[in-house]
């Protein structure tokens, strides 16, 4: 439903998205990543027709962006970065305002806004004047705007900030069944957000797509990816340290000394072709030492190791 | 209904239901109607003229009154969207920037025209006192319809340039200074004293001045209706311009 191609934006002489591509189908849901600044809000206003590309190509539908803005931008909905609405409106009046905007015309417009009004939690507000809303009631607001005409693309630009837990819930839910027979696209700091409901991630920096998967592949790029860690009781250090390092299947052991008086001990696969035997090894190697071991599991690795080990520029690895 | 038409509807609709939720809607046509009542009969000197006609006691003072109030009905209409951020929301519905333009000018110069027509009881005036010239007056009102909708445009564009109100506000008073000042007579007569013929024409041809004084005088002529009509829409397509640059194009 959205086809990103070779994407492009200036601003003088800076470049803020620099030759982006990707596609998201139907029933996709795509997280989008990137440190501050790295061309995420650039990028989607360029897909929903606000900034023109500098060069590059938006299809929405069979729709290009900029040959087809109108026939395009019907397809879309759109939630802006800070959420802005009018605040001389009240919530109703505001909806309203968007489903006529969106072509709606008499009932079709009371039910569209009953909808969103249910599914947002904006009854109780809906008389209300916008700029007398807290933030969160805002927001949703705008959210409930941009789902209104229920689109076939929803791009959402950090769709729970400012949300409480229990609301984010909430959004992450409503997106998460929409995402069953849309396409959707957002952007989010929350790199948790992203293993909860996307089904793809895109990470961005410097204006350029440093890493495209899904949750659990991106994750398998982590250094820690696939390491064991075992915790023992009773054991020294150097016995421990010399067992795990002689397996076969093991390369690299750490071993760490817990204030409880456990120890902890990771083992790296040798290779990528020894992680699926490692657990096991591992495990073997403890009951045969008679070892007594209160845990022992295979590290999936953190997304924010992988978003932390792409996205940190060169400087400040070096540092650390 | 045309869809291009219905879109420009809804988003006059909003702006105007925007002018009267919040109380500057009637503060600015109070202090309008004050100021038009203040010059008429003070300055102006409606009863000691002698005369029925509205010519010079009331329309006369609609330039200088227009340079103040059209920039601060007008300043909002883009700056606004710009500072707090709807700018994006609007412009990402599926509407042209055109439509939005159009809504929000007409959404404001019906504003500026109920305030005008408000002024009715300066009419029975001198209907009451004498027998004015019906057409005249007409065309007077037509003509100072067209003048705030001159000023309005150029308030329009100035508006799109900026996110703050103020600077929208002093910029289009200069702007719509210059096209008084281009030809208002004390100053044209000092230009005539050392300019070029050539030179005096070609500035009092941008003034709002002579052609506002043919509808004072009753008449509605081709040319002066083509020469507000082209200051607005000439406007109108530079907020365009501006709003494209915005978006970086």
């Amino acid at each position: 439903m959205i086809d990103v191609e070779n994407l492009i934006k200036e601003f003088g002489p800076k470049r803020a998205v620099n030759g982006v591509s990707f596609t998201v189908r139907r029933g996709e849901i795509l997280g989008f990543l990137g440190p501050n600044g790295a061309g995420k809000s650039t990028t989607m206003r360029m897909i929903t027709g606000f900034f023109p590309p500098t060069s590059g190509k938006v299809r929405i539908g069979d729709h290009d962006i900029s040959e087809e803005p109108i026939a395009a931008k019907k397809l879309i909905g759109y939630l802006p970065e800070s959420a802005p609405c009018y605040s001389d409106m009240t919530v109703s009046g505001f909806l309203r305002f968007t489903a006529e905007m969106r072509g709606m015309r008499g009932a079709q417009i009371d039910a569209a806004v009953a909808r969103v009004a249910g599914l947002c939690f904006l009854e109780g507000v809906l008389h209300q004047s916008v700029d007398t809303l807290s933030k969160g009631y805002r927001h949703r607001t705008c959210f409930a705007q941009s789902i209104l005409h229920d689109p076939e693309v929803l791009v959402l630009d950090e769709p729970t900030d400012g949300l409480d837990p229990n609301q984010k819930h909430e959004v992450r839910q409503i997106i998460k069944r929409m995402g069953q027979t849309k396409a959707i696209i957002f952007s989010t700091h929350i790199l948790e957000e992203v293993e909860a409901c996307c089904s793809r991630a895109i990470i961005i920096d410097r204006g350029t797509v440093v890493a495209n998967g899904t949750p659990a592949e991106l994750k398998a790029r982590a250094d820690a990816a696939g390491s064991v860690h075992l915790r023992v009781r009773n054991v020294a250090a150097e016995t421990l340290k010399s067992r795990l390092s002689g397996l076969p299947v093991a390369g690299r052991v750490q071993i760490h000394d817990n204030s409880d008086g456990s120890l902890s001990a990771r083992v790296f696969p040798r290779d990528k072709s020894t992680r699926a035997d490692l657990a096991l090894s591992v495990a073997q190697a403890a009951t045969q030492s008679g070892w007594s071991f209160d845990e022992l599991h295979t590290e999936e690795g953190r997304l924010d190791d992988v978003f932390r080990a792409i996205t940190l520029p060169d400087s400040v690895k070096a540092r650390e | 209904m045309n869809e291009s038409l219905r879109n420009i509807w809804t988003i006059l609709k909003r702006e105007l239901t925007g002018y009267f939720a919040s109380p500057v809607a009637y503060v600015f046509i109070v202090i309008f109607l004050l100021l038009n009542g203040f010059f008429t009969f003070m300055l102006g000197g409606f009863f000691e003229l002698g005369e029925a006609s509205l010519s010079r006691p009331f329309f006369n003072w609609h330039p200088w009154l227009y340079l103040f109030l059209v920039p601060a009905a007008g300043m909002r209409l883009w700056a606004e969207e710009r500072r707090v951020g709807t700018l994006e929301l609007l412009l990402t519905m599926p509407i042209t920037a055109a439509q939005a333009i159009i809504g929000k000018f007409l959404a404001c110069w019906a504003f500026l025209a109920l305030a005008l027509a408000l002024t009715f009881p300066v009419v029975g005036s001198v209907y009451y006192l004498g027998h004015p010239d019906g057409g005249a007056i007409f065309a007077g009102y037509v003509g100072s319809l067209l003048l705030a909708g001159a000023y309005l445009a150029v308030t329009v564009a100035t508006s799109a340039m900026t996110r703050n109100q103020v600077i929208s506000f002093i910029l289009s008073v200069v702007i719509c200074f210059f096209l008084i000042l281009a030809g208002w007579e004390p100053v044209t007569s000092l230009l005539v004293r050392w300019a070029p013929a050539g030179l005096v024409e070609l500035v009092t041809g941008f003034s709002v001045m002579p052609h506002f004084a043919s509808f004072q005088r009753g008449v509605i002529d081709f040319r002066d209706l083509l020469f507000f009509a082209s200051v607005i829409v000439f406007s109108l397509f530079g907020t365009s311009v501006i709003l494209r640059g915005l978006r970086g194009a």
